[in-house]
């Protein structure tokens, strides 16, 4: 397939995904409020650290408050990140591979674009759970409609790496933030905040009712396990790996290439990893910074994508 | 479980008797000619113009019958809700264009009208004839003229006319193309006047745009009025996009067995852009930007996931001067590099041939019933519309005459740009034309202002009739095998007493319905019966 093509559907992939988690970032914080009648912890403060963007946010909006937060990650066109930026950013991609496309898919896309936009007035006035709910049911939508209507063939592998790839950077930070948020407030453990507080987290990447499942107590260790290396839930790190893997391998295949390409290299030796840590190290070593390491590796894979595949090679 | 399968089975025994009676009534016409007397188009003024659908006495035509009984027989307001429906399913389609080309602009859809234009299988084929007669002498003039110029030896177009064309390459002098077909896909606009009669307009031999809506058009209008769809006995227009792919393949290389067809687009921001993506995505093929590809020893590849891939046959939707900065405008950052040599080396396939152009020149068009009768030797079947070239001194001083009562043109300019009409101008536009006239006769053509036919339109919720065009697509794959699409785009002037309809003027569309004669396939309403390609 074309490297354009390829390009533009990795990006459009990964912006979507992008936009879904910040949905579910503000829903599940828009929820947590109306339990917590006094704020214990600062539930929006979180949500902008785990952009990494802190600093752009409070040149433009200073204390972060339900509002703004709410602009800055949904419906700020000023922002490269926030779900409009994204959604636009993934439809206009879409729009300029729209051939290489099931039609459905790009109906899909074309509605979750205007539903957003359509909304931003109503939702920046009043947010209400109940929006970021319908933005979680579209971007459900239009991952079935991608799994459903196209063909597994290199363009569905290659949005799948993007889709995964973002993913598992996204879980990631939710538990770093929220990690770094909720551990030190030793008094509360065991209590219910305590057990609201990871209830939230685990809603978060719709992992909540998975986990009760598996361990019925909420248990920090288990809980970063789940987060980390849960084999088989789809928003755990290792499973989006895995997945990002394999997608790369059929890449590999049906490109008929004779060398490997960087990135199935670097992608194999990070799920080795992984597989060889557990969470008593990563506790020991410092969450914080192995989930930093996690993330320079998961960009790199990023960078690899375009060497590999995204700049043909010039000869026949 | 059970619940469910029960549903899908009464589903399935719905269905059945409903394919039966299509298939049915495919064979005979008269089991949908009406009994009772003709429907009558009420509160409706033809105003003096030919109407598509109804006569004089806003009768229906015998083949509108179907379609005005039911206007009849609709609830108040039912139309305008199924005009507001398809807007919006074209809309979620995203078959929409952007008003401002800044972040929060507005999207709008090419505006559409929810009547169809019906035109009966006798007019048909009439237009069809005269189509077919005019691209097979079109291609012969085309040929003839980057090689043996016999057309201006025998003294019937002055040389001078076609050097000038701005149009005219002198790069594809000498050229065969595979084949001997010059001009692959063509957008001939028609037009008809107050006496009904079919003229041509304009030869669209470059780039024509627009097939995409009447494959879209007819999508979504099968699913507003399945009923009427089914009586009115419609042709299919769906296999537009095999029957494209097909032509493709016809005229690659011939050394090639297995071509590899691409469709080359200027890219996103080209305001036909949803149509290059369409006709990619219905024909499975790639949709390629000018920097996807680049030549090398004089072939064309495309870059991909696994290195450079050989491109065999282009349909390019970028004008000639944009093609091959190396060849064209230097300043072309839409094209490729080269691909000119590749093209002369025979190792692709450009459709359109680079340098049809000159043949659509306003000027070149007046001389086409003559191309006719020269190459053919037959009488042209569809007449042009009459036209005063005003670099000929007699026709010049005429028009200069009578600037009240012409239209006048720039032969190099299309999309409704250039154009004065005398009827509604001023004084001082008469004057800025006259002086531009004088300056440069060559540029200049005029034509008498045709009392265009009309059309019933929705106008905010009522119907008016307004100022209609056709244009057919016609795909030529050897100089005698020639195609038309039976149907074709109607495009109607929005704006009340405009003669413009041209989307960049306020123009929008309406789906053409073109009978079937007896024996012909129609077109069914159901999505999935006869459209595996439909979704």
């Amino acid at each position: 397939m074309l490297s354009r093509v390829a390009e533009s559907i990795y990006w459009m992939s990964r912006q979507a995904e992008r936009a879904e988690n910040h949905a579910r970032f503000i829903e599940v914080t828009l929820h947590m409020m109306l339990d917590q009648t006094e704020y214990l912890v600062d539930p929006w403060e979180p949500l902008v650290q785990v952009t990494g963007d802190n600093a752009w946010f409070e040149k433009k909006y200073g204390k972060a408050t339900c509002q703004n937060v709410v602009q800055f990650l949904a419906f700020d066109r000023e922002y490269h990140s926030s779900m409009l930026t994204c959604l636009h950013a993934a439809r206009e991609n879409a729009r300029s591979v729209r051939e290489a496309l099931s039609t459905e898919a790009f109906e899909e896309l074309n509605a979750f674009y205007h539903f957003v936009r359509d909304s931003s007035t109503s939702q920046l006035t009043d947010p209400t759970a109940m929006f970021f709910d319908s933005v979680r049911s579209h971007a459900l939508m239009w991952t079935g409609v991608l799994d459903s209507t196209m063909s597994h063939d290199m363009a569905w592998h290659f949005l799948n790496v993007g889709r995964l790839l973002e993913r598992a950077d996204k879980t990631s930070r939710i538990l770093d933030v929220k990690y770094f948020n909720l551990l030190p407030r030793l008094d509360d453990v065991g209590t219910a905040i305590d057990d609201l507080q990871w209830s939230t987290l685990l809603l978060a990447i719709s992992g909540f009712e998975a986990y009760r499942r598996e361990h019925h107590l909420m248990d920090v260790h288990k809980i970063v396990a789940f987060f980390l290396f849960h084999r088989t839930f789809p928003r755990s790190v290792d499973a989006c790996i895995a997945g990002v893997e394999s997608s790369l391998r059929e890449i590999e295949k049906l490109s008929g290439s004779d060398t490997q390409g960087e990135a199935i290299q670097k992608i194999t030796s990070l799920r080795l990893r992984l597989k060889n840590s557990n969470v008593k190290e990563v506790l020991a070593g410092g969450m914080h910074q192995f989930i930093d390491r996690l993330q320079v590796e998961l960009n790199d894979i990023g960078d690899s994508l375009v060497q590999d595949y995204f700049y043909a090679i010039q000869t026949a | 479980m059970q619940p469910a399968c029960s549903v899908r089975l009464a589903h399935s025994l719905q269905e059945k008797p409903v394919m039966q009676k299509q298939s049915s009534s495919t064979g005979s016409a008269s089991q949908v000619q009406s009994l009772g007397p003709i429907p009558k188009l009420p509160n409706y003024e033809t105003g003096g113009f030919f109407d598509e659908l109804v006569d004089v006495n806003n009768l229906a035509r015998p083949d509108a019958e179907e379609l005005v009984s039911l206007f009849n027989r609709l609830p108040p307001k039912e139309l305008l809700r199924r005009q507001h429906a398809i807007e919006q399913s074209l809309y979620r389609m995203g078959i929409t264009f952007t008003v401002y080309s800044d972040k929060t602009g507005t999207e709008k859809i090419m505006p559409f009208d929810v009547v169809p234009r019906i035109v009966s299988a006798m007019l048909w084929k009439h237009i069809d004839a005269g189509l077919k007669q005019r691209i097979r002498a079109l291609n012969r003039f085309l040929c003839d003229i980057y090689n043996e110029r016999e057309i201006v030896q025998a003294g019937i177009i002055p040389a001078d006319l076609i050097d000038s064309a701005p149009a005219y390459l002198k790069e594809c002098r000498g050229l065969k193309p595979f084949n001997d077909v010059w001009c692959h896909i063509t957008g001939t606009d028609l037009v008809r006047d107050d006496s009904g009669t079919v003229y041509v307009l304009e030869d669209n031999l470059r780039c024509p745009s627009g097939v995409s809506y009447v494959l879209q058009n007819r999508h979504v209008m099968k699913r507003n009025f399945p009923q009427v769809f089914s009586a009115s006995r419609v042709r299919p227009v769906n296999d537009y996009s095999s029957r494209l792919f097909q032509l493709l393949c016809d005229v690659a290389p011939p050394h090639v067995s297995d071509p590899t067809v691409v469709v080359l687009t200027p890219g996103v921001f080209n305001s036909a852009y949803y149509e290059h993506s369409y006709l990619a995505q219905r024909m499975g093929v790639e949709l390629v930007e000018g920097r996807d590809l680049v030549v090398e020893g004089d072939m064309v590849y495309m870059r991909t996931t696994g290195g450079l891939q050989r491109v065999d046959v282009i349909y390019r939707r970028i004008d000639d001067a944009f093609l091959d900065p190396k060849t064209f405008r230097k300043d072309s950052v839409l094209g490729v590099s080269g691909l000119m040599d590749a093209y002369r080396a025979g190792n692709v396939t450009l459709a359109n041939a680079p340098g049809t152009g000159i043949a659509d020149d306003k000027v070149i068009y007046a001389f086409v019933p003559d191309m006719i009768r020269f190459y053919l030797d037959e009488e042209p079947i569809l007449p042009n519309v009459p036209t005063y070239v005003c670099q000929l001194e007699e026709d010049r001083q005429y028009v200069l005459d009578h600037m009240d009562e012409l239209v006048i043109k720039a032969a190099g300019e299309s999309g409704g740009y250039g154009i004065l009409i005398g009827t509604q101008s001023t004084k001082a536009e008469r004057d800025e034309f006259a002086k531009k006239i004088i300056e440069d006769p060559r540029n200049w053509i005029a034509q008498p202002t045709l009392k265009l036919s009309r059309s019933p339109t929705m106008v905010d919720d009522h119907l008016e009739g307004r100022h209609v065009d056709l244009r057919p697509y016609i795909l030529c794959s050897r100089p005698d095998d020639v195609w038309v699409l039976p149907g074709g785009l109607t495009r109607v002037a929005l704006r009340k007493g405009s003669l413009v309809v041209n989307s960049s003027q306020g123009g929008g569309s309406k789906d053409t319905w073109v009978v079937a004669e007896q024996g012909q396939r129609v077109a069914s309403s159901k999505d999935g019966a006869t459209e595996p390609l439909d979704s």
